[in-house]
């Protein structure tokens, strides 16, 4: 029976933090606006009420202290998890989360562990411009010590989150903003979404698309009008951003024989580079029958008018063109 | 070094609490502590200059009183965070010298198993979360340890200790004002050495006492001469008991100065030797030791026993680091991630 309910994203993450806080009472949370607010984006909602302020911990606008506060938490035993409001402000807490929890364990000749997690909701979409609208996982993504998830479904949302944190080392889990009202099937218990695992979310023969969070559903959506002409896409949800899923990947190529990459943050030196390249440095390499490609985000800060918004990241249409001409040797 | 009031008073009860307050056992080890802090600086000096250690390292020469006389009311359940100039933190709040030499030998047999260095020296065994080599980088931190006790309901505190540097940071800012707002159990004891680096605090600080900044966060600030380890004993023992009861965060400012340089670079372009051979003249070393004569609380020959305890010590810590162990290339993703660590079969 409640096996089969749906929930939206964002009541499946609030659901994730409600287990994790009845099971274990080293887990708390802190955040911009998360206590009686509910959170800018209605995440924590009434969980103050269900288990305290002290638990659900409004913080003041601070986010390298509060950050490093979390940190410094995990660090002495605690389980915390603190919401950026947006993911952009986590640029406010680079030092702590780059300097401090990616290195704390390694620095310390891995005497310590550092359980903290950050939830990031990132993306654009929602007319916020360019402070309030990044996909900036591939930086996280490059810090040694760091683990980066980004779920796309609700119940990969849930699964996700719990296992960040259960994680002994600091996890950033990523959240697309525009996901948040996506409904989808639940699992009502406590389960763990593996970190560092890749899924197929749709099988093909002909080309390969691995992609991340929205763009898996712009990926299938793609797929699905391509399929009408008797193209045959592979989509891959990649899940996790580090450490990424090798081997799934590849194996895939290998039956495709064509990849693409789409993603939201910035084409260059994003995602899609280290997919590639992973791609090319493997035995999938000779597999491949026409070069790889990548579709991410425009050379420019994310823009207020809806149009140029929209121009900025990868669409359906786009996405769908570009594949056409992947798999029809046009590229 | 056990929690104050163990054992008979040192001093009768007349005498400034610091005296009253704590055994002679506790004083000499107090003594013992700075002498082991001095010691095991100039042999770390002396291993660089003579080119048997690399990298940089940052000599707390002078400032021994301070982290001495903040540490020695604390047990390993309390935290403590540490600054780049943090190996009298290290050996303040318990540590041994030999794993310290050995981390700056690099061998696996150091605190941080040779990967951390001066810089990121830390022994979590006796709650001594590490130095840092961002300045403000342990303020959040030690916040948050204390947010860690509040949060299971603990009586334990946390020091964190920062130099006048750090206050000019962001980071203090934000900390502070969230330990006050929260009430959290945790001691910012600021080593105003004077110097970040080469600027004076007259050119970098816009207040003459970073303790009057503890104004801005509603919590008490006190300024001390943190030369003297009874005067910055008696405050931080002060504030620990406020934190330990639940009445929040303090500030204690100990206003010292370092003798030696910012690091090794280091060629002294900022300050006058005059200046410098002052401050070597208030050296907190022999100033306590003549505290302890005056109260009768150790002799002569005791202290010059201690001395030569200590001065075996050293040496018996620098042999042990220079025949340790060298890490293998092979271990270099050892303590990246727990991940990494069960995929090379390695226990923390």
């Amino acid at each position: 029976m409640s096996d089969i309910r749906e929930l939206s994203f964002s009541a499946a993450v609030q659901e994730a933090l409600a287990q994790a806080m009845e099971a274990d009472e080293r887990v708390f949370l802190m955040g911009e606006d998360i206590g009686v607010y509910g959170g800018a984006f209605q995440v924590t909602g009434d969980l103050v009420h269900r288990f305290g302020e002290d638990r659900v911990r409004d913080t003041p606008i601070a986010e390298l202290g509060g950050a490093g506060v979390a940190v410094g938490a995990a660090v002495a035993g605690a389980r915390p998890v603190y919401e950026f409001q947006f993911s952009d402000f986590a640029t406010l807490a680079m030092e702590q989360i780059v300097n401090q929890a990616a290195k704390m364990r390694f620095m310390l000749g891995g005497k310590v562990s550092v359980p903290v997690v950050f939830r990031m909701p990132c993306g654009s979409g929602t007319g916020a411009a360019a402070q309030h609208s990044q996909s900036l996982e591939a930086w996280f993504g490059h810090v040694p010590g760091l683990k980066v998830v980004e779920a796309s479904t609700p119940e990969d949302a849930k699964g996700l989150l719990l296992a960040a944190i259960d994680d002994p080392d600091p996890v950033l889990v990523f959240e697309h903003k525009l996901l948040y009202k996506v409904k989808g099937h639940v699992p009502a218990g406590m389960y763990r979404t593996p970190i560092g695992k890749a899924v197929v979310r749709r099988e093909g023969k002909h080309a390969t698309v691995v992609a991340a969070a929205i763009m898996v559903h712009k990926a299938l959506e793609a797929a699905e009008i391509l399929a009408k002409e008797g193209i045959d896409i592979e989509v891959i949800d990649l899940r996790t951003i580090r450490p990424i899923d090798g081997p799934t990947i590849i194996e895939s190529v290998k039956k495709t024989s064509r990849l693409a990459c789409v993603y939201e943050g910035v084409k260059t030196l994003g995602i899609g580079a280290e997919i590639s390249a992973l791609v090319a440095e493997s035995e999938a390499f000779d597999y491949l029958d026409a070069p790889i490609l990548r579709l991410g985000g425009s050379e420019s800060p994310i823009p207020y008018s809806p149009i140029l918004e929209k121009a900025a990241v990868p669409q359906t249409d786009g996405i769908v063109e570009s594949l056409r001409d992947l798999v029809k040797g046009r590229i | 070094m056990a929690t104050k009031t163990t054992g008979k008073p040192a001093a009768g009860k007349n005498a400034r609490p610091f005296y009253a307050n704590h055994s002679a056992a506790q004083l000499k080890e107090a003594l013992r502590r700075m002498y082991l802090i001095r010691r095991f600086e100039e042999m770390a000096e002396e291993s660089y200059v003579r080119g048997l250690t690399h990298g940089t390292m940052h000599l707390s020469v002078g400032q021994e009183a301070t982290a001495v006389g903040a540490c020695m009311d604390l047990s390993n359940a309390d935290y403590i965070t540490s600054t780049h100039r943090g190996h009298g933190h290290c050996i303040g709040k318990g540590a041994e010298v030999k794993f310290m030499f050995a981390e700056f030998f690099g061998k696996e047999e150091g605190y941080c198993r040779g990967r951390g260095g001066s810089m990121h020296i830390a022994d979590p065994a006796t709650g001594n979360l590490g130095a840092n080599g961002i300045v403000g980088g342990g303020l959040p931190l030690a916040t948050g340890a204390a947010l860690a006790i509040k949060q299971r309901k603990g009586k334990d505190v946390a020091i964190c200790f920062f130099g006048d540097g750090a206050q000019n940071e962001g980071a203090f800012h934000e900390a502070l004002n969230m330990a006050a707002v929260w009430k959290l159990p945790v001691v910012y004891v600021c080593e105003n050495n004077q110097y970040g680096m080469s600027v004076s605090t007259a050119r970098s600080t816009a207040v003459k006492d970073v303790a009057t900044r503890a104004i801005a966060y509603n919590m008490p600030g006190v300024t001390v001469d943190g030369n003297s380890i009874a005067d910055v004993n008696e405050a931080v023992s002060a504030a620990i008991e406020r934190a330990r009861n639940g009445e929040g965060p303090s500030l204690v400012e100990c206003k010292t100065y370092r003798t030696k340089g910012h690091s090794r670079s280091d060629r002294n372009r900022y300050r006058s030797k005059e200046e410098i051979e002052e401050w070597k003249g208030k050296d907190p070393i022999p100033a306590f030791e003549k505290d302890l004569e005056a109260h009768g609380i150790a002799s002569r020959s005791e202290i010059d026993a201690i001395r030569e305890a200590v001065e075996k010590e050293v040496q018996d810590g620098f042999n042990f680091a220079t025949s340790g162990t060298n890490p293998t290339p092979d271990s270099l993703l050892r303590g990246v991630t727990t991940t990494d660590d069960i995929a090379m079969g390695v226990e923390a």
